[in-house]
């Protein structure tokens, strides 16, 4: 009988000190809430913490860092990321996705495409509210759903922004240097970047 | 008269599940029953078989990674450990300092969160609804906080890679994960003043589904199921895997091996990883988290393709002894993978506790025996 008592006294103290000393969340911290108000109130989201992937562009959604060199959709582990290249109008390989679709319902937000990508261009994005009316198609997120500025990405996910920012300075910087001692070497201008090809409005299968 | 009519008695066939909140998940009891007394027990598996050992066999060494983590659920952590010792152990990779205590401190925070979490739904189980998860899920609620401030998952956590781990931990985490375990035995000092004394959770789990010490032997029970039944055998002893020799700890033993032993052993379990975890703490050096030989693997894990051979990585995860065993044939992906799932072979055993007892224990011993499906059907 006395155990009885003794966890129902603890049950009771649990009972007081909760309306005693309420937990609210604020903008503050979060950590280790157990009951929040949800739609009204929210937990802080963590900067790595990560849902589905999603595409960044640099300035304008047509200069997109994807170059559908297809390593994240083949090392995806559940296969839910489909890309085909685009081409031009003589048939040439263009550095750019026409489709670029990732099937949500089949996403199990591991990271590892973000892993994998050499391009920085496919992050984890911190978005959860998603949902759709119906099963199939809604959740299947084309190239147009999924892009989403660097600016977007910064504000997120600031550490790993500057890190990448960095990294990719460098490499810009390493570039230029090999293509001015490419083109002292040579005494010859280096060819001119091709010319921007207005993008086929991709539209897959919808 | 009355002889006659207890001759003419039949046994009852019930199914406990699938769809039954005392079974955990999907998992049916074929239970045959002679008035309330249980006389035979046929556990059904396979409701939530995902292929995982097909799926593995087909994709890159690191691919299978995240898919360990939907093993056992509640420990994604010590899953991913297990997997990690394993393929570092057939492609003989080191893994530096700082990434072992980050590990040992993971896996120990799991096994809080998994002891904490099944003491409560034992309670649950019992009758004692809710008070007890909760006031256990309070604390869990804390770790996963850290793990998702880590790893990026609450619970699916993907969080190791061979050759150390994937990213260093955030800033201000350690802090968080010292007040944790500084807090910790005072929450079990509450839980235990809750249940441990309790006279109505003393009958119903003393002397109920005794584990025999032979049988727990025989049947290769792990974890501690066997350590209730007075089984000395705790994976951190007896292989040192990763860097658990240099951490003092003792290993609790039962002496009955039944459900209030398992209960127990538990909680003392909960106060050795406490243990374990300040040592880890005060210990934790400076250094890089990653093999820099195989960082580069994180950016084509096609590329990796470990020498021919097998080898088998086991850990202690927090129901039992977790295994995998991998047979490479010099190819991107293993050529063979196999599971051994703790909550599996403890499973086995389900009829010899549960014989001879009510319907009712035989949910408390489900209980007790702490399975996820996900890792049983694997």
């Amino acid at each position: 009988m006395l155990g009885v008592l003794r966890g129902m006294g603890i049950t009771f103290k649990n009972f007081v000190t909760s309306y005693l000393f309420p937990r609210r969340a604020d903008s503050l911290d979060t950590a280790g809430m157990v009951t929040v108000q949800y739609p009204e109130e929210r937990l802080l989201e963590k900067e790595r913490f990560r849902n589905f992937p999603f595409l960044i562009y640099d300035k304008t959604p047509d200069d997109l860092r994807c170059v559908a060199c297809d390593i994240c959709a083949k090392e995806c582990p559940p296969k839910c990321i489909y890309i085909v290249r685009e081409f031009d109008k003589d048939g040439k390989p263009l550095k750019r996705p026409a489709v670029f679709d990732i099937d949500l319902t089949v996403c199990m937000n591991c990271g590892i495409c973000e892993e994998a990508c050499p391009f920085d261009a496919i992050f984890m994005d911190h978005e959860f509210e998603i949902g759709g009316a119906e099963r199939q198609q809604s959740l299947v997120y084309h190239k147009d759903q999924l892009l989403k500025p660097a600016t977007y990405f910064a504000k997120i996910r600031p550490t790993d922004h500057a890190t990448i920012e960095e990294k990719r300075r460098k490499e810009a910087e390493k570039k230029a240097a090999a293509a001015k001692q490419s083109s002292q070497g040579a005494a010859q201008t280096p060819p001119p970047p091709p010319p921007a090809v207005p993008p086929k409005s991709p539209q897959p299968n919808a | 008269m009355t002889d006659s009519l207890l001759q003419e008695t039949e046994t009852l066939e019930v199914n406990l599940g699938p769809q039954h909140p005392s079974t955990h998940g999907v998992f049916r009891m074929n239970v045959k029953l002679d008035g309330e007394t249980i006389v035979s027990l046929k556990p059904v598996m396979g409701y939530l078989h995902r292929n995982h050992e097909q799926i593995a066999e087909n994709i890159s060494y690191l691919g299978s990674m995240p898919y360990t983590d939907r093993l056992d659920y509640f420990n994604s952590m010590s899953n991913n450990f297990a997997y990690a010792l394993a393929v570092e152990k057939l492609a003989k990779i080191e893994v530096p300092e700082r990434a072992q205590y980050i590990r040992v401190i993971m896996a120990e925070l799991t096994r809080l969160v998994n002891h904490v979490s099944v003491t409560g739904f034992l309670l649950n189980d019992l009758g004692a609804f809710f008070t007890p998860v909760l006031y256990a899920f309070r604390e869990r609620e804390k770790i996963l906080d850290v793990f998702e401030e880590t790893a990026g998952s609450r619970m699916m956590c993907n969080y190791f890679r061979f050759g150390g781990v994937k990213l260093d931990l955030p800033p201000g985490v350690l802090d968080r994960i010292r007040k944790i375990v500084k807090e910790f035995p005072k929450f079990l000092d509450e839980f235990e003043g809750l249940l441990t004394q309790n006279e109505i959770l003393c009958m119903r789990c003393q002397k109920v589904g005794v584990l025999p010490f032979d049988l727990a032997l025989s049947a290769s029970i792990t974890g501690p199921m066997a350590r209730a039944s007075g089984v000395n055998y705790d994976i951190r002893k007896v292989d040192n895997y990763s860097i658990y020799n240099r951490f003092k700890f003792k290993v609790p033993l039962g002496k009955t091996g039944d459900v209030y032993d398992r209960f127990m052993i538990r909680i003392l379990e909960m106060r050795q990883s406490v243990y374990i975890l300040e040592q880890a703490l005060k210990e934790i050096p400076e250094g890089p988290v990653l093999n820099p030989k195989t960082a580069a693997l994180a950016k084509a894990p096609r590329n990796f393709k470990p020498p021919a051979g097998e080898s088998y990585g086991r850990v202690e995860s927090p129901k039992g002894e977790l295994g995998f065993y991998l047979v490479s044939d010099g190819t991107p992906q293993p050529w063979r993978y196999h599971v051994r799932a703790p909550s599996f072979v403890n499973l086995t055993v389900l009829e010899d506790l549960c014989l001879g007892h009510k319907v009712a224990d035989a949910v408390v011993i489900l209980g007790s025996i702490d399975i996820v499906l996900g890792e049983v059907d694997h």
